[in-house]
């Protein structure tokens, strides 16, 4: 069926609106890590800087010690999704398989978990890590994270497990396929794009965190990016808005690479995902 | 909100959790956490540490970098887990809490006499809670009014000097007359609209916080803290020669509208200059005025950086001979140049440097003498009076929503309702 013309250039005008608002924030970020402070204090700024300079840059990696921070982002982050996803994984399996009263109720707990406020979580973390002598420590930090995303991660997978059809691990089993192989060579190869969309969530769940690390790390040499980038905030909001600007925009590239070279596996995770055939 | 409530909830839960703090290594370390944040200032701070740190082999120094943007929340965290700094940089209006609370060493009697003699009683005053001095104030800040100066040459008006400053009533005339269609006498960045007016309104005699012969401190608005606000009112409201959009905005949101000619003057705090410098148009002219005068002159409340040690720091005299090195009147001078603000210290406040003309300097340095306590640092129940009933009050006052009237019985009745809760 033929939607009609009107119809399709409304819904192509929407999407076009939806993407300038999503784009905006991230386009004037980066125009503004290009341009000299004259232009910043315009009242009249332009899209296109009129007199681009990499100065902010300069100045951003001069005063902090931005690689330094973003390694130490790049190893929680990493860290954090491949343990939460190694964790939630088999979990997501189980819950998804294991039609018990105790999956109905450990699903209905994870779902419940998320509307939890943050301090109720923040208070028995930093009371376990401060036990085990994990305060100002990585280790420490990719705990928390791994806890704070594990819920939603948890939850994530056991929808696309159940979207991956019995039949096909009933089909495996019959021809001969012992338990272990055919979670290996038939239900992870389908969870895949579920795992990689997962880790991604975790990734930059972790990736973009703030609290936890100013909370937790004190040592300057494992501060992570965002603490980092609150360096060039001042007194009463003031900001270094050029260097700010370079560095955030810098922080938001990893994010940016990683989502464009999986795209389309995330998106085909996302439909397996989403429809239960 | 959220990080407040969770320091709340931290300091209700951990306490006692553990002690920490200074590390030993067979020679002495010390944290020191620097809120520096502007170039010059930051490689002041590390210079001066380097320097200590190669003249005193047996307390190394280890700079560690803060954010004014956290460091309520995150200081309270750190003291409560036993990981707080041992040197903690911050504001003289933040130290209350942390003073009562017996997270800050007092200082008497660790300072040497040359540092204690050369800062003026009255920014003591600022650090002082009790009986006790929990942070050396070495760093403060004037309101002023940055002015175009193009503009206010062919206006006619006089140009006011610290020595012969205008009044808040020649001000608004002046405001109306550099008026027209479009353009403004004035912006008044209010969006935190309770400092600015207290700390100005001392100049009028207005103090706001009364404490009786019983210590209970109570409000009261009366003719004396009418005037800086009436002004302000006057002027956007009445006059049209304030800026109705700036009333919510912070100080630097107002800097691109007067870099444009749009405004005439900004009143802003006197580190604002550095971006107005970095940020001003090529021939764009601009100067420093002294913020207007009243009953009491120029006085006018600051609330000074400052430098504490950690109650839980395991070598309090060498953090205090620390503190004695960074703020030596040279340095001071460096630390002031660095963030564009006063040194509280005599001694540097003589320092040629900050006596030039280029950039209002003089003018700044000239204001020194002035500045008071802000009035309301040490009362209890002060940020939720600010934040629950002031804060609400005088935007709506400044925005035409409600009376001189109004204004008086919230701040009042309401405020003084808060203000007793805290000092049963």
């Amino acid at each position: 069926m033929r939607t009609a013309l009107p119809a399709r250039a409304g819904r192509y005008a929407a999407l076009l609106a939806y993407l300038v608002f999503l784009a905006f924030p991230f386009l004037w970020l980066v125009s503004t890590a290009f341009k000299p402070p004259r232009e910043l204090g315009s009242l009249h700024p332009t899209w296109i800087p009129e007199e681009p300079t990499l100065d902010n840059f300069r100045q951003a990696f001069a005063e902090q010690p931005l690689l330094h921070a973003a390694f130490n982002s790049l190893a929680a982050a990493l860290a954090a999704a491949v343990v939460a996803v190694l964790i939630a994984t088999p979990m997501a399996y189980v819950l998804a398989r294991r039609r018990t009263r105790l999956a109905t109720a450990v699903t209905g707990w994870v779902v419940v978990s998320q509307a939890f406020p943050f301090v109720l979580l923040i208070i028995p973390l930093f009371l376990v890590l401060k036990n085990l002598r994990l305060i100002d420590s990585v280790p420490g930090l990719v705990l928390v994270y791994v806890v704070w995303a594990l819920p939603f991660a948890l939850w994530m997978l056991a929808g696309y497990v159940r979207a991956v059809p019995p039949e096909l691990e009933e089909a495996a089993a019959v021809d001969g396929a012992g338990r272990v192989r055919t979670l290996v060579s038939v239900t992870a190869p389908l969870l895949a794009p579920g795992i990689v969309a997962t880790g991604l969530f975790a990734f930059i769940t972790a990736w973009n965190e703030f609290f936890f690390a100013l909370v937790l790390l004190k040592t300057p040499e494992k501060q992570t990016l965002p603490v980092v980038l609150t360096h060039f905030i001042g007194a009463e909001g003031v900001a270094d808005l050029g260097p700010l600007a370079a560095a955030a925009f810098l922080a938001t590239l990893p994010s940016l690479v990683v989502f464009a070279l999986i795209q389309r596996r995330i998106t085909g995770g996302m439909l397996t995902g989403a429809v239960k055939s | 909100m959220r990080t407040r409530l969770l320091a709340l909830v931290l300091l209700l839960l951990l306490g006692g959790c553990s002690a920490g703090g200074t590390r030993d290594d067979g020679r002495i370390t010390l944290r020191f956490q620097s809120l520096a944040w502007q170039e010059e200032s930051v490689e002041a701070n590390k210079q001066l540490v380097r320097e200590w740190n190669a003249t005193h082999p047996d307390v190394r120094v280890e700079y560690v970098q803060g954010s004014w943007d956290s460091v309520h929340d995150q200081l309270l965290t750190a003291f409560e887990g036993g990981e707080a700094p041992d040197i903690v940089h911050d504001a003289s209006d933040d130290l209350a809490d942390f003073a009562h609370g017996g997270y800050l060493a007092d200082l008497t009697g660790l300072l040497p006499a040359r540092l204690t003699s050369d800062i003026p009683r009255r920014s003591w005053e600022t650090t002082t809670f009790g009986n006790g001095v929990y942070g050396v104030p070495f760093l403060q800040e004037p309101r002023v009014l940055i002015a175009n100066a193009t503009w206010l040459r062919r206006s006619g008006a006089r140009i006011p000097t610290p020595e012969q400053p205008w009044t808040w009533e020649e001000f608004r005339g002046i405001t109306e007359r550099l008026s027209g269609p479009g353009r403004f006498g004035v912006a008044w960045p209010l969006k935190e609209p309770v400092s600015a007016t207290l700390n100005l309104s001392l100049s009028a005699g207005g103090q706001l916080f009364h404490r009786g012969p019983d210590g209970k401190v109570t409000v009261r608005f009366g003719a004396a803290e009418e005037v800086v606000p009436r002004t302000v009112h006057a002027q956007a409201n009445t006059d049209r020669s304030a800026s109705p959009t700036t009333l919510g905005s912070g100080g630097s949101d107002t800097l691109p509208g007067f870099f444009a000619g749009r405004y005439a003057m900004v009143p802003l705090g006197f580190s604002y200059r550095q971006q107005i410098a970095q940020q001003a148009p090529k021939g764009f002219a601009w100067q420093v005025l002294p913020a207007p005068a009243g009953a009491d002159g120029l006085i006018q409340g600051v609330s000074p950086q400052t430098l504490s040690i950690a109650e839980d720091c395991r070598h309090k005299k060498e953090a205090a001979q620390f503190l004695a090195f960074f703020l030596r009147p040279a340095s001071m001078v460096r630390l002031a140049l660095g963030d564009w603000m006063l040194p509280t210290g005599r001694q540097a406040l003589k320092d040629p440097a900050l006596h030039r003309h280029k950039d209002g300097w003089d003018i700044g340095t000239a204001l020194a003498e002035h500045l008071r306590p802000a009035p309301a640092q040490s009362v209890r129940g002060y940020p939720e009076w600010k934040d629950k009933v002031a804060t609400p009050a005088f935007q709506e006052y400044y925005s035409g929503a409600i009376g001189i009237g109004e204004l008086r019985r919230r701040l009042e009745r309401d405020g003084n309702l808060v203000l007793a809760r805290y000092q049963r």
